[in-house]
């Protein structure tokens, strides 16, 4: 038997999903869902759209209005769904190639606009769906299969791209910390403008392989144990914090929304007339 | 009443036309010879409650007007070479996932950044296959102002009737010439409506064809919760890796614009019942043939003009049986011979075809197009 999470929301028909055993995606997924659930939106209300990989494969699971676009574009269509009808809650499911690479562009600006769309980036570090390349957040000197000497690009930090970008409400978590990321979540639904959650997974079958980073367990349980939240990290020494994940509330500073501003053009040319 | 003639831009008309179809969305991006188009939806779009946005990019604005359109607003938005090129993996979308909506392409030299302020016609044949794998495809050809206008309202109704992007296929001449139009009075127009689901949410199948092979259209957020992808997918709107389903979504997507292709194909011919001579000619380069066809007239010589305004569907029958009773059809083009080779296929076992191209990056002129018939005489 589903439990009610998946009864009430997902298109159990649909399962079980594509991912890999040991693959950080579906419990990722089902944070987003139990945020959904607690935020208390009406599922007619909410459109769920993401772009071409692993992690966009999420919403045909999900019982809402989803759209599955094309690679490094999530945003862009999000961006005319919004605008056409701002009382749908936007959400966006990107992976780390797709959101920062291809959809760089496309990241940086729907952040600076402050619209009000909820980004979650599953961050695996690799191209799982196309087998193994290295990702703009691979680490430097990491392997994938088109860096099988080793990956000399320096990786993203996507929250702070998106922070300085203008995104107003940022935060991070690990498919180890279910839970809060379940919260940011929920916090980033309650943003009026643009949020971004960047959601690290696990791909034992690509990065972990390629890295011999050992199995799904090892790595989840890398997660645990270099994951510091930054309520945390503001006690511990930089020496203390070197290699280690920060995660938790990173930036929480709301602004006015973007379909908003834009009503007001519509409201203040209608009052002229009148 | 009040008087609606004004002197007007082929860009702006558009922009009117747009409007008076329903756009209630625009994304787009700056570039020359289309720009007015975005200039002016960005200012009369919040007059009528609707919403524009200047994108980070071409393929960002087509996006948009994609995501819009299935959250019900009817979208457009314009371009000329580079973003037309830059667009055409989200049109290829549009198509697979049939959500209605209309691109501008106002025509400029080419390739690359070209000529960006000087006509071209070199878009024909990427307006038919510029977007990946096999596709059906609307493009549209207006070669006066008041055809932009009129033009435009018709590929809103064509892609609202079929699920599909409709191309405006506009030349920079068209764009930017100034002329005195009579705009019709709102009443007069007729304007279509996507078809919408009359059925429950639990019955509806977003996918699922009507006799018409249309399938009727939920906007997300009215309570239909379905998949919309790019990938190829069953009646119910999810993926599927099935080659029965793969070869019947795209016979579908090709054959629902070819049973209606009385429908969509339109053209304009003159003189043509006792021609010997036919000029086949589109966008700028149409007023210049028909010019060329008054002066070759007024010294005997028996030309008449056929003007595709649909050059996708092209108007393929009426053109067949013309070619039967001429002697020549002469294709001037701005470009290196485009629209010839559709001619040729049709036509070019039963009479003889001329071309005259020009890629100078300037308009065609009556006197050439007189000189070529004179020589090939």
């Amino acid at each position: 038997m589903p439990s009610e999470l998946v009864e009430n929301y997902f298109r159990t028909e649909k399962l079980p999903q594509i991912w890999c055993p040991g693959c950080g995606h579906g419990t990722i997924t089902r944070s987003i869902v139990s945020a959904i659930d607690k935020s208390g939106l009406d599922k007619n209300k909410v459109c769920i759209v993401s772009g071409i990989g692993c992690s966009s494969r999420a919403p045909g699971y999900l019982d809402f209005n989803t759209l599955h676009t094309t690679h490094g574009r999530a945003l862009a269509f999000a961006t005319g769904i919004k605008m056409a009808k701002p009382d749908i809650n936007v959400i966006v499911i990107m992976g780390d190639g797709d959101s920062t690479a291809i959809g760089g562009n496309h990241l940086i600006h729907a952040c600076r606009r402050n619209i009000g769309i909820t980004a979650i980036v599953y961050n695996n570090s690799i191209y799982g769906m196309t087998g193994g390349q290295y990702s703009p957040t691979t680490p430097k000197y990491d392997k994938g299969t088109t860096a099988p000497y080793g990956n000399i690009d320096k990786a993203f930090d996507i929250c702070n791209l998106a922070a300085s970008a203008g995104a107003t409400y940022v935060g991070r978590a690990t498919a180890y910390h279910a839970n809060l990321l379940t919260s940011l979540v929920q916090n980033a639904l309650n943003n009026d403008g643009f949020s971004l959650i960047e959601a690290i997974s696990i791909c034992p079958t690509y990065y972990g392989r390629k890295n011999k980073r050992g199995t799904a367990v090892n790595m989840m349980e890398w997660q645990k144990n270099n994951a510091v939240n930054i309520s945390a990290a503001a006690k511990l020494s930089p020496e203390a914090l070197e290699g280690k994940l920060l995660i938790g509330e990173l930036k929480n500073s709301p602004e006015p929304e973007y379909t908003n501003e834009y009503q007001k053009i519509i409201d203040r040319l209608k009052k002229e007339r009148q | 009443m009040k008087s609606r003639v004004r002197l007007m831009q082929g860009n702006e008309a558009c922009v009117e036309g747009a409007i008076a179809a329903g756009m209630r969305f625009y994304a787009g991006y700056p570039i020359t010879p289309s720009t007015e188009i975005a200039e002016l939806s960005a200012e009369k779009l919040p007059l009528v409650g609707g919403r524009f946005m200047q994108m980070e990019d071409e393929i960002g604005g087509m996006a948009a007007i994609i995501g819009a359109s299935l959250a019900g607003a009817k979208s457009m938005t314009a371009t000329s070479g580079p973003g037309f090129s830059l667009k055409q993996e989200n049109i290829g979308y549009a198509t697979i996932a049939e959500v209605p909506c209309v691109i501008v392409n106002v025509q400029r030299g080419g390739p690359s950044t070209g000529m960006p302020t000087s006509p071209a016609q070199g878009e024909i044949m990427q307006a038919r296959w510029g977007t990946h794998g096999d596709h059906p495809v609307i493009a549209l050809t207006p070669s006066s102002v008041r055809e932009t206008f009129d033009l435009t309202i018709k590929a809103f109704n064509m892609a609202e009737k079929y699920r599909t992007p409709v191309i405006l296929l506009m030349d920079e001449v068209i764009g930017h010439m100034r002329e005195k139009v009579q705009l019709p009075d709102p009443s007069e127009l007729e304007i279509v409506e996507r078809k919408r689901p009359d059925c429950s949410s639990e019955e509806y199948l977003p996918y699922k064809a009507d006799y018409d092979l249309v399938p009727p259209m939920a906007d997300f957020g009215t309570g239909y919760r379905y998949h919309v992808t790019g990938l190829v997918h069953d009646e119910t709107g999810f993926p599927s890796n099935n080659a029965e389903v793969a070869d019947k979504l795209i016979r579908r997507l090709s054959n629902k614009i070819e049973m209606h292709r009385d429908e969509i194909e339109s053209w304009e011919e003159e003189n043509t019942e006792d021609a010997e001579i036919i000029i086949l000619s589109y966008g700028c380069v149409a007023r210049a043939s028909k010019s060329a066809m008054n002066i070759l007239r007024s010294k005997g010589i028996k030309v008449g003009t056929f003007r595709p305004i649909s050059i996708w569907p092209f108007p393929e029958r009426r053109l067949r049986e013309l070619s039967l009773r001429v002697k020549t059809i002469v294709v001037p083009e701005m470009n290196l011979g485009q629209l010839v080779l559709e001619v040729e296929r049709i036509c070019g076992c039963n009479t003889i075809i001329e071309k005259l191209n020009k890629v100078s990056c300037e308009i065609i002129y009556p006197e050439e197009i007189v000189r070529k018939i004179e020589e090939v005489l």
